[in-house]
This record gives C-alpha cells, structure tokens and sequence, in this order.
C-alpha cells in the first residue's frame, strides 16, 4: 500500500487535502482493478472439476469475474477517498481537543476497570460456563504475554521457542504430581524454577546471537523441547501424555463433591463451577503476580539494563553492566513465568500432551506481545484479549475466521505498527511522568 | 617515564589481519590531569580507545591502570564490561551512544547499575521494597540529579534522550560515564559537532570534572580549541606510531606534528622527522 499523497503543510484548510486529484485515485483504483483481473481470472474466471469417470470438467464464470475486478476497482475509490477524509494525515487537527482529553482521560481508565470487571466475572457469569471456560484461557494468555514480555518487550531478544518453556512448566508439575503425589502448591514454584533453569539452558548458547540468528535457535529450542516430550516415552509418555493430573486443592481442602470437600465443610450444595471460579481467580493471581512482579522488576537496576541492553548493548558493555547475566536473567524470568503458567494449564486439563505445545502457540504468544506494543503491560493484555476473545467471537464463521483475523492484523500494523500502545512509560521521574515516543524506543536486536 | 601516571601504556601494538593500526605505541596518562590524544584521521587514536576500554584485545603490549591506592591492574587482560566495574575507567563514543528511548535520568541511573545492583541485594531486597534499597535509589537519583545540573539538563530530566539537541546528549553522556563514578574518564571527540559556544561550554565541564572529581581525563579530540586550552598534557599519532609528546605549546611547534597535520608530502615529512630528531 503506497503511502496517501503528500499534502503540502501550508495547506490548512480541510478541502486543500482533499485536492490530490481524481487522476490519482483513478489510476490507483485502475492498477488495483488489473491485479484483481490478474489473480482471479483462473481463481474465480475458470471453474474446474472431476467428471464422473475423472476427466476433467471446466467452464468460465466471467461474468463473476466481472463483479469481482468491478467490486476491487469501486472499492479502491471509496477507500481512497476514505484515507483522504479520516486518513492518518490530519487526524490531530479533525479530532477536537475536548474529544481528545476526554479520550485520554478514558485511556486512563481502561486498566482499573478492565481490572475490576476481571474480579467479576465469576460473580456476572456465574451460570455461563463457556464464558468462565473462555476467561480463564484469555487470562492464561495473558499470563503468557507479560512472561514473554520480560524477553522480548523489555530485553529485546527475540524468542519464538517461548512454548518450550510452558511445556517445561506443564510437565513438571504433571510428572512431579503423578509420581511423588506432590501437592499443586509445592509444583508450583518447582515448575517455575525448572522452567527458569531451561530458560538459563537456553540462554548460555544464544548469548552472541543477535536478531535472525538468534530467533531461529529459540525456534529450535522450542522444538527439540517438544520433540524430547514425544520420544522419550518412559518418562513422559510420548505422544499419549500424561492423564488423571491432579486437580489443585485449596490449600490442602480438595474442590470435590466428597465428604472433606470445600462445599460439605462450608455447608453448601457441591457445583462443579465451584473448581471453575476457583481456577479462574488462581490464573487471575498468577496473572497479577506476574504483571506485578515485571512492573517491580523494570523500576530495580535489573529491570533498567534490560531496557539498556534493548536500546544499546555497547553502551552497556561501557557502563560496566554484564551483558552475560542481564540476558540470562531476562530468559530465566520470562521462562519462570511461562513455567507458572504451564504448571496452572496441567492442574486446569487434568491432562497434557505434546499436542498442546507446538510453533503455533510461541507464535501466537508473540503475537499477543507484538500486537500490545512491546513493553507494554496494559497493550499485552488488551492484545491477549483482543486475539483469544476476538478469535472465539467467530466460531460461528468457521471458514471466515481466519480471514477476519489476517484483515484484522494487517489494518492493526498499518494503523498502529508498533501495537495497540506503542509509547513507553519511564521507570523514574523527577517531575513530569510522560510517556516516551514509540519513534525513539529502540525493538532490540537480538 | 616519569611522574605520578593513572594509565601507563607500554608498546602497544593491534593488528587486524595485515593492517598494523597501532605500532608499538608507548605513553602515560598522568593524574588528575587532562590528557589529549591528537592525531590525523586513521591515525589509530580510536582504536588505542578501545584497546584501553576493553573492546579490543590488543595484540601486544600492556596497558596498566594504577588506582589511588597503588593498585594495579592490567587492562589488557580485563575484557568487556569488567573495565569499566572494576578498574573504573569510562567511556564516551565518537557516535554517540545514550539509550535514546529512555529519559535523560533513566540514562544516569542505568549508569549506576553495578552500585544500584548491590544495594537491591541482586534484586531481591528490591523486590521487596526493603529500606536499605529504598535509600540507595534516592541517593542514586541524586547522584543523577547532580549530574544533569551541572550539564545544565535537569529541566530536561524526565525528556527522552533521543529528543534532546545534540550538544546535550554529547554533555549527557560525559555525565553518564561520570554517574559510574570512574578514575579514568575516557572521551572520543567530545566536541566533534559541537559550535564554538558548546565547545567553550564543554571544556568548562571537564575542567570542572577534572578539579572537583579529581578524575584524570584521557581524550581524543580534532577541535584543538579545546586541546589547547584545557589538556595538562598531548599525545601525537601518525599511522599508528606516536610523532610528538608535550605541553600543548611545545606540540603545536613541533615541526612533526605540523608536517603530520598539513599532510607534508613523503620525503619532505620525512625530512621534518629527520632534522627533528
């Protein structure tokens, strides 16, 4: 997409950046018609099929074709015409200065009462279990998001192995359950610091990769994790998982219908939504944990060289900082969360298997990081939010939803390339706490 | 050599491949004192820098650091980011290298890192909001706040370094490389880009950091305003070897330097050296 015409600054007036003219758009909308004819004339032009006896059958729909090309060709016009009206151009001077401080004012808002309406979920929804179900998958990846964020939104490595790292966390707990009859609450932080230990393993041969290099050995890594996962049967059992994963307890009083039950002790009827709500304020803990934890975490000096070493890694080396244990801290921090997380999706399914963490769910965690604007703990969750809830509103469309979500990606990396809030806050301030330009945050690079 | 010398260097050499970019380079940086490396282009002063700073392994000879206390230790066998934590010396770039994304004060917090990083007790008294750490921090901020006050920055502290002019991110590095509170202070062209009124105003701050700090400066510079007028003492490279050493008076009428400077021809600057020596 090429960029919208250059309107020249003087002109103020609103008409004058409408001015470029209707050649443009016409010849824009003409080269767009011809691709369209181009990449549909054997798409939709020609239509083939099996006979009967297998030969080949065919016939031509150009009349479709036809409303195709003139669909793509009239739509070029009105999107044109739309970027010139409400286009990035002069979007500032269109949008009013009370709608702008009232937007900001609504932009502060977001996080408290996203916060809030999280507590009440269970409260509003308690009869629905689809919604308790899909709330604490978004609120998993949530917890994936901010643990990835530590890597690659604060350090600026790039790591698309992230999954082995949940799969670390997974199996622990499941194999350390299964075999040792250890509670959920002693796994836990056993399965965050088995996690953070691969983090480190990791860690240690990446160390002089940058960029390209060193997305292909997390890519790698992520890979051999699960691979291990499938052959080495005796311990994990291979392609069949793990089964019968204990269900957490509350503090040593188990969620069950049984006499020693949470529900016979408090006295009241068993509902099996009880384990729901309470799965559900667990993630919502580990959750918060973590976003507390990585905001603690960027105000402490750790925290600043991981910004230092994203923003100039020789200017680090020059401060005295040691590179080597800053990016190992930052895999075994992110790597410990995503074991949290694994720990808590063992003890929810009950059930594992190396099915559950493929290339698909590092890219999509990724994704969530990237979307939200790296660094940014609200931009991640709205973007968690956004992709795993905006991705369950299309069930119905099976076919279109994929589609919807490409569009969706695509308009969101024209409009706001670096994700849904791409400013930094500081860490410290003397006076003023304002929010650094997305333009000058470096991505990192490597 | 003589004299009470922070840094000592003896017959450096570094070679790249065929390249010999320093030959066998010897001088001394004395302390507390301001001592300047000039030198045509390509003359090697930069890569002496980061043989000193730790980014290159020289490939001969020693390069020794003697602290206040008569410690020694020698550079060459320090690599990285140790230079600059235990033998205390900084650095600043030719380019200059801030973290732009961050604020002027996260900059010179960023600098205390290795201080900052024992008072959080490796983070974990941090963490936990302990009070050691909490008076660590307020001290370190005002350390920093200190610092951009004396570079004239500290209406600015809470503005992006990327957004700053450039004649103040060239004076909030040398702060940043100060806030590691070093004994050697080495600077890369400090007023490279700077106009005559940041120059003067530059050699005001080092002159200051030099009374008030008492640390020694080392640093290259091409403005020789700024040479003349504030080194103790100025080194001279040609293609890798040093040409002169001196008071800056008795370098400027050397008639080496002069020959290196005004690109005599061959044999007529071979001459110079000649009837020189």
């Amino acid at each position: 997409m090429s960029a919208p015409p250059v309107v020249s600054k003087q002109a103020s007036s609103a008409k004058a950046s409408r001015a470029p003219g209707v050649a443009f758009i016409f010849k824009k909308a003409l080269i767009s018609a011809l691709v369209a004819l181009v990449l549909f004339s054997l798409m939709i032009g020609v239509r083939t099929e099996a006979g009967p006896v297998g030969q080949l059958i065919y016939w031509t729909r150009f009349g479709d074709l036809a409303a195709m090309v003139a669909t793509v060709f009239g739509g070029s016009i009105v999107v044109e015409l739309l970027r010139q009206w409400w286009g990035p151009v002069g979007t500032i001077r269109v949008v009013p200065a009370p709608v702008q401080s009232a937007l900001s004012f609504a932009g502060r808002l977001v996080a408290p009462v996203l916060l809030v309406f999280t507590f009440l979920v269970p409260v509003i929804f308690y009869d629905q279990r689809y919604i308790l179900d899909l709330g604490i998958l978004v609120l998993t990846y949530v917890m994936l998001g901010w643990g990835l964020n530590v890597v690659v939104g604060l350090a600026g490595l790039l790591d698309l192995g992230y999954v082995a790292f949940y799969a670390v966390g997974a199996y622990s707990y499941a194999l350390l359950a299964t075999n040792f009859g250890l509670s959920f609450w002693v796994c836990l932080p056993l399965a965050g610091i088995l996690a953070a230990f691969w983090g480190m393993m990791l860690g240690f041969p990446v160390l002089r990769l940058r960029g390209d290099y060193l997305a292909i050995v997390t890519l790698a890594f992520g890979e051999i994790i699960r691979l291990v996962i499938i052959n080495w049967q005796s311990l994990t059992g291979g392609p069949n998982g793990i089964s019968g994963i204990p269900r957490p307890t509350m503090f040593g009083i188990p969620l069950s219908p049984g006499d020693d039950g949470l529900a016979a002790r408090l006295g009241i009827e068993f509902s099996p939504t009880h384990r729901i709500v309470f799965l559900f304020y667990l993630i919502l803990a580990l959750a918060l944990l973590t976003n507390w934890v990585t905001i603690r975490l960027r105000r402490l000096p750790i925290g600043r060289a991981w910004e230092a070493l994203r923003e100039d890694e020789v200017a680090c080396r020059a401060l005295g900082i040691n590179t080597t244990t800053t990016k190992l801290t930052a895999f075994a921090t992110g790597a410990m969360f995503g074991g949290f997380a694994g720990a808590f999706f063992a003890t929810r399914q009950g059930f594992i298997s190396p099915e559950s963490f493929t290339f698909q769910e590092s890219a999509l965690v990724l994704a969530i990081v990237v979307l939200g604007g790296m660094g940014s703990q609200l931009g991640v969750a709205l973007a968690a939010l956004a992709m795993i809830g905006g991705f369950e509103l299309f069930r119905g469309f099976d076919q279109y939803r994929m589609l919807v979500f490409g569009i969706a990606m695509v308009l969101l990396m024209i409009w706001r390339p670096r994700g849904l809030i791409g400013h930094r806050a500081p860490t410290v301030f003397l006076e003023r706490n304002q929010a650094i330009s997305s333009d000058l945050v470096k991505e990192g690079h490597g | 050599m003589s004299g009470d010398h922070i840094l000592s260097v003896d017959h450096l050499s570094m070679r790249f491949g065929g390249i010999v970019a320093v030959n066998d380079l010897s001088f001394g940086a004395e302390r507390k004192k301001i001592t300047a490396l000039i030198g045509p282009n390509g003359a090697g002063k930069t890569t002496v820098f980061n043989c000193i700073t730790g980014f290159y392994k020289p490939s001969g000879g020693s390069i020794r650091l003697t602290h206040d206390d008569g410690r020694h230790i020698q550079l060459e066998r320090l690599n990285d980011f140790r230079i600059s934590k235990l033998a205390r010396v900084a650095r600043t770039f030719q380019n200059i290298r801030l973290f732009p994304g961050m604020t002027a004060l996260e900059n010179l917090m960023v600098a205390q890192h290795n201080a900052l990083m024992r008072a959080s007790g490796l983070t974990f008294l941090g963490l936990i909001g302990a009070p050691s750490w909490r008076k660590a921090e307020a001290h370190a901020i005002d350390l920093a706040r200190t610092w951009l006050d004396r570079i004239g920055l500290l209406d600015r502290a809470d503005d992006a370094a990327g957004n700053l002019p450039y004649g103040d991110q060239r004076r909030l590095e040398i702060a940043r490389a100060m806030c590691t509170e070093p004994a050697l202070l080495c600077l890369d062209e400090p007023a490279a880009g700077l106009n005559a009124r940041e120059s003067a105003a530059l050699s005001e701050l080092l002159l200051s950091i030099r009374a008030d700090q008492g640390t020694s400066i080392l640093l290259i510079e091409h403005d020789m305003s700024v040479v003349m007028e504030i080194s103790d003492h100025v080194v001279v490279m040609d293609y890798g070897v040093k040409i002169a050493e001196g008071s800056p008076q008795q370098v400027r009428d050397d008639p080496k330097v002069i020959a290196a400077y005004l690109g005599a021809d061959e044999e007529e600057a071979i001459a110079v050296m000649e009837s020189g020596t």
